[in-house]
């Protein structure tokens, strides 16, 4: 095979988003989750809070850790691979980016040193703050990466001069038309990944029964929160689905594998579709639902790829697939909190082991669902890296030859699968090890310095680690 | 804002003198901090590793921040430069990143890892000098400069390996690691003060015998920069810069070998202005050096303006929220206190 450096310099950003993405879908939401922790904690004073805490925050500060270092690979990867769309978009984007480190990098690092190592040094509320704001960091940062790629989907506010892209109009680069349901369909896709982990971690140690009444908090917290944003994950996706058709019909049209233009269209449940015959095989379709799905209204019109020249159409299987993974795992969410909703009815939650190991499986559910939606995202945009306005093999450097990339490309690989599989390990070493308690959790410490006395450590010595 | 103050005002200079700050911010910072890491491979035993670890561990990913900001400040406000810089020093920056991230994985991996410890120490260690050494090779590079054509680098990706960028690599880690022995004595006590100081000393010298071989080679290398150190009248004015320096490396050397805990820190740092000037003064007003000014390169009026807004208001507030961080966990550190 001949060495592309496009392609591989796609996939290797492929390859480091997918991994980078995964730390932020669990750390967005599991800082928000130990605000409110702390928060509960320091107005009720009950010490469960605080030691689902402790036990959070530890896990936390792994993934936090490695969604960093993940995230400082990032903005190195549109200069060294993506030289020629950084001197396109420079004047548009990157002051989103550095807003970006501004607003959220800088809070986030400065208050996780005090979140993590601080309680016994500085005041309850001060250390409750310091939680908020590294959750608040989390949003920020949300808020402008996001604003980045929407711009990307629906660029806006723009003007061309001389093949380079600059700003008319801040307002509509920031808050650029898909921006808006990107934010929130991903925020809370964050949220409810993180959910589900907790309400898995939850259901394991009410399954272990050392620790029932942590799980039993942990289980109760989250289900609630999962009862609402599900259902409201499922509405954005679908406000999602008309801004898309709306803005990028070439998307949408490759993710229903839909080729002729038409009214009345049905949706395909499943298909294999086949970019060279432009045709689908094994389709399992239902009749007129793609048009009340996707215009809701019966006889809503959608465009077919045939419409877009060969050149500018995404590829469909990809989009197709991903899409549909996607959304199964949304329908399968909803069926967990349902069936939650009903045992928590019915008094029987806490004692349904078939429930709790339901729960228990359902961890991963979160991540399948954000990857599977990006690359729904990023691969219907193709060929575009600005949809419409560049391509994405013009963005790459030109001066890099096929054989550099793959050998950066194999390197990232290598230190990843070193890197993840370690850091996965050790959580799920610390989920076995439980909120162990800890001695002297009620004692109440004033901002003091490293060197005055301080009391027996809440660490995991290494001697109880089985 | 309105269109006509845009116009008349020149906003390169304070982009100029704010990218400056953030990448000395970062030079200065994550520069201790890798340093500590590189000493790190040093110490004797567990515990004095604790320590040295346990002294960076609350900052260190507020000082990493400043490189991104670094990078993300050089993209907003000189594109041009980094879209022809970045492809330029693509395997240093590569490597680099690599080390990078098994070094600040360490941080939490060594705690939670017993087995693996020393896996995970050694990952800090060399991480740390591995990336240091990395950034020094993009020093050089930057100093050398770049083949370009157009507005794209048109050299290989594999330019950047040079005796000369190898030397700055190896000068940086006896940089960083100075300031990492001045951090260390500040943070320390007893013995591994006592070894932090034996250790300054030597990279002290490493240091001085960089920065010579630099300053003689850089002028050779390129006539511009020779005429522009060596003719009058500006070899007057600019023969402070060196006769700091001599003072600077003296005062730290002194400093090292007395009772004193703040002054060798202080004269690391003043040696790495020292040189962070003299480098600036040879490039000038160059930011692809010897291809593009610092105005060629620079992003539209609205987009310096748009960024310059927000860094001015958020700037100093992340300085004070920075500053109460290292206000927090002030004084000497010991290897026993609670992680977490
Ligand atoms: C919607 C959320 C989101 C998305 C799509 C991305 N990130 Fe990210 N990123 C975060 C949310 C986040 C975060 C939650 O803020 C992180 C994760 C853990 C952390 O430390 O901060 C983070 C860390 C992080 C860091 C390290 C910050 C530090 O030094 O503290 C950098 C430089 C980036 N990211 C850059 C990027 C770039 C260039 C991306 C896209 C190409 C990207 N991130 C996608
Ligand atoms: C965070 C979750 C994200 C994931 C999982 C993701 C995933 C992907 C994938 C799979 C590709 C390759 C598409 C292909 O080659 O067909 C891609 C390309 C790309 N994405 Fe994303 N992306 C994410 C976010 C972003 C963000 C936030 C940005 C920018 C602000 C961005 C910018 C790009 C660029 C520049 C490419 C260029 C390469 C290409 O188009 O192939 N992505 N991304
Ligand atoms: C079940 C109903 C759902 C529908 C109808 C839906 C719909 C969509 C649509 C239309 C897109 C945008 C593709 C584009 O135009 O760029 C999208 C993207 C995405 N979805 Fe979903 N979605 C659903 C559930 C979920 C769930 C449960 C999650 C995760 C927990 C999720 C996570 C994402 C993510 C991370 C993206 C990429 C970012 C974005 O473009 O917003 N989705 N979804």
């Amino acid at each position: 095979m001949d060495l592309d450096p496009v392609v591989l310099s796609r996939l290797q950003f492929a390859w480091v988003i997918g991994w980078h993405i995964l730390l932020p879908a669990f750390t967005v939401g599991a800082s928000a989750f130990i605000t409110v922790l702390e928060g509960f904690y320091l107005t009720t004073r009950r010490d469960v809070y605080l030691r689902v805490s402790m036990f959070w925050i530890k896990i936390f500060s792994i993934a936090f850790g490695m969604g960093v270092v993940t995230g400082v690979v990032m903005p190195f990867q549109f200069g060294t691979n993506w030289s020629r769309y950084s001197d396109a978009t420079a004047n548009v984007l990157a002051p989103l980016f550095a807003y970006e480190g501004l607003t959220a990098f800088f809070l986030e690092a400065a208050f996780l040193g005090v979140l993590l190592f601080g309680r016994k040094l500085v005041p309850r509320w001060a250390h409750f703050f310091a939680a908020l704001m590294v959750a608040l960091g989390t949003l920020f940062s949300s808020f402008w990466i996001l604003s980045a790629n929407s711009w990307m989907q629906t660029p806006a506010g723009y003007e061309i001069i001389d093949g380079r892209i600059f700003p008319t109009n801040w307002m509509e680069v920031v808050f650029s038309s898909s921006f808006p349901y990107r934010l929130a369909h991903t925020v809370v896709a964050f949220y409810i990944t993180t959910g589900f982990v907790v309400l898995g971690v939850g259901a394991y140690l009410m399954r272990r029964e050392q620790f029932a009444e942590e799980g039993r908090t942990m289980l109760s917290m989250t289900l609630w929160l999962l009862t609402a944003l599900v259902p409201l994950q499922i509405f954005l996706g679908d406000q999602h689905g008309l801004n898309t058709l709306e803005h990028q019909p070439a998307k949408l049209a490759a993710i229903e594998a839909h080729w002729e233009t038409g009214r009345r269209i049905p949706l395909a449940l499943f298909a294999i579709p086949d970019d060279k015959t432009e045709s689908n095989y094994a389709a399992i379709e239902v009749p007129l639902l793609g048009s009340l799905i996707l215009t809701h209204r019966l006889d809503g019109e959608v465009k077919g790829l045939k419409d877009f020249p060969a050149d500018q159409r995404p590829p469909v299987a990809i989009p197709f697939f991903s899409f549909r993974i996607m959304v199964g795992c949304g329908m399968l969410m909803l069926g967990i909190v349902l069936l939650g909703g009903w045992l928590r009815w019915r008094g029987r939650l806490n004692d349904t082991p078939l429930f709790l190991r339901l729960c228990q499986l359902a961890m991963p559910i979160g991540f399948i669902a954000v990857i599977a939606g990006w690359v729904t995202t990023e691969v219907g945009r193709q060929p575009w890296t600005v949809y419409g306005l560049l391509r994405t093999a013009e963005s790459v450097s030109p001066s890099l030859t096929g054989r550099d990339v793959l050998i950066s490309l194999l390197a990232y690989m290598a230190v990843y699968l070193v890197m993840y599989p370690a850091g996965l390990f050790l959580m799920i070493r610390l989920v076995r090890l439980g909120p162990t308690p800890t001695a002297e959790r009620d004692a109440e410490i004033e901002a003091g310095r490293p060197q005055a006395p301080v009391l027996a450590a809440p660490v995991i010595s290494e001697e109880n680690v089985p | 804002m309105s269109q006509g103050v845009i116009q008349v005002m020149d906003f390169v200079p304070i982009w100029t003198l704010i990218l400056g700050l953030a990448v000395f911010f970062y030079v200065l910072l994550d520069g201790f901090d890798l340093g500590v890491g590189i000493l790190f491979g040093l110490a004797p035993d567990t515990a004095s590793r604790n320590t040295i670890m346990n002294s960076i561990a609350p900052i260190w990913d507020g000082n990493e921040t400043w490189l991104v900001l670094g990078g993300l400040g050089l993209l907003a406000a000189f594109p041009l430069a980094f879209a022809i810089i970045l492809p330029a020093v693509y395997f240093p920056i590569l490597v680099m990143l690599l080390a990078l991230i098994f070094r600040g994985v360490a941080f939490e991996f060594r705690f939670r890892d017993a087995e693996r410890k020393t896996f995970w120490d050694h990952g800090f260690s060399y991480g740390s000098g591995i990336a240091t050494f990395a950034q020094g090779v993009v020093l050089g590079n930057f100093i050398q400069g770049f083949r370009v054509s157009g507005r794209v680098f048109s050299g290989s990706s594999f330019d950047f390996l040079t005796p000369f960028s190898v030397l700055t690599g190896i000068a940086l880690l006896f940089g960083y690691a100075l300031l990492g022995a001045g951090w260390l004595i500040l943070k320390t006590q007893g013995e591994l003060q006592d070894a932090a100081r034996h250790q300054g000393r030597v990279c002290l010298i490493g240091v001085l015998a960089g920065i010579g071989i630099v300053s003689i080679w850089t002028p050779l290398m390129n006539p511009a920069i020779a005429a522009r150190w060596f003719t009058f009248p500006n070899i007057i004015f600019l023969a402070p810069v060196p006769i700091a320096t001599i003072a600077a490396t003296l005062l730290t050397w002194h400093a090292l070998g007395s009772r004193s805990e703040v002054l060798p820190f202080v004269g690391g740092i003043g040696l790495f202005v020292l040189s962070y000037i003299g480098i600036a003064i040879s490039l000038y007003p160059m930011i692809v050096p010897y291809h593009f000014t610092l105005w060629e390169s620079a992003s539209s009026d609205r987009t310096q303006v748009f960024l310059l807004i927000g860094t001015l208001v958020l700037l100093p507030v992340i300085l004070m929220y920075t500053s109460w961080s290292y206000w927090v966990f002030r004084g000497k550190v010991r290897a026993d206190i609670g992680y977490h």
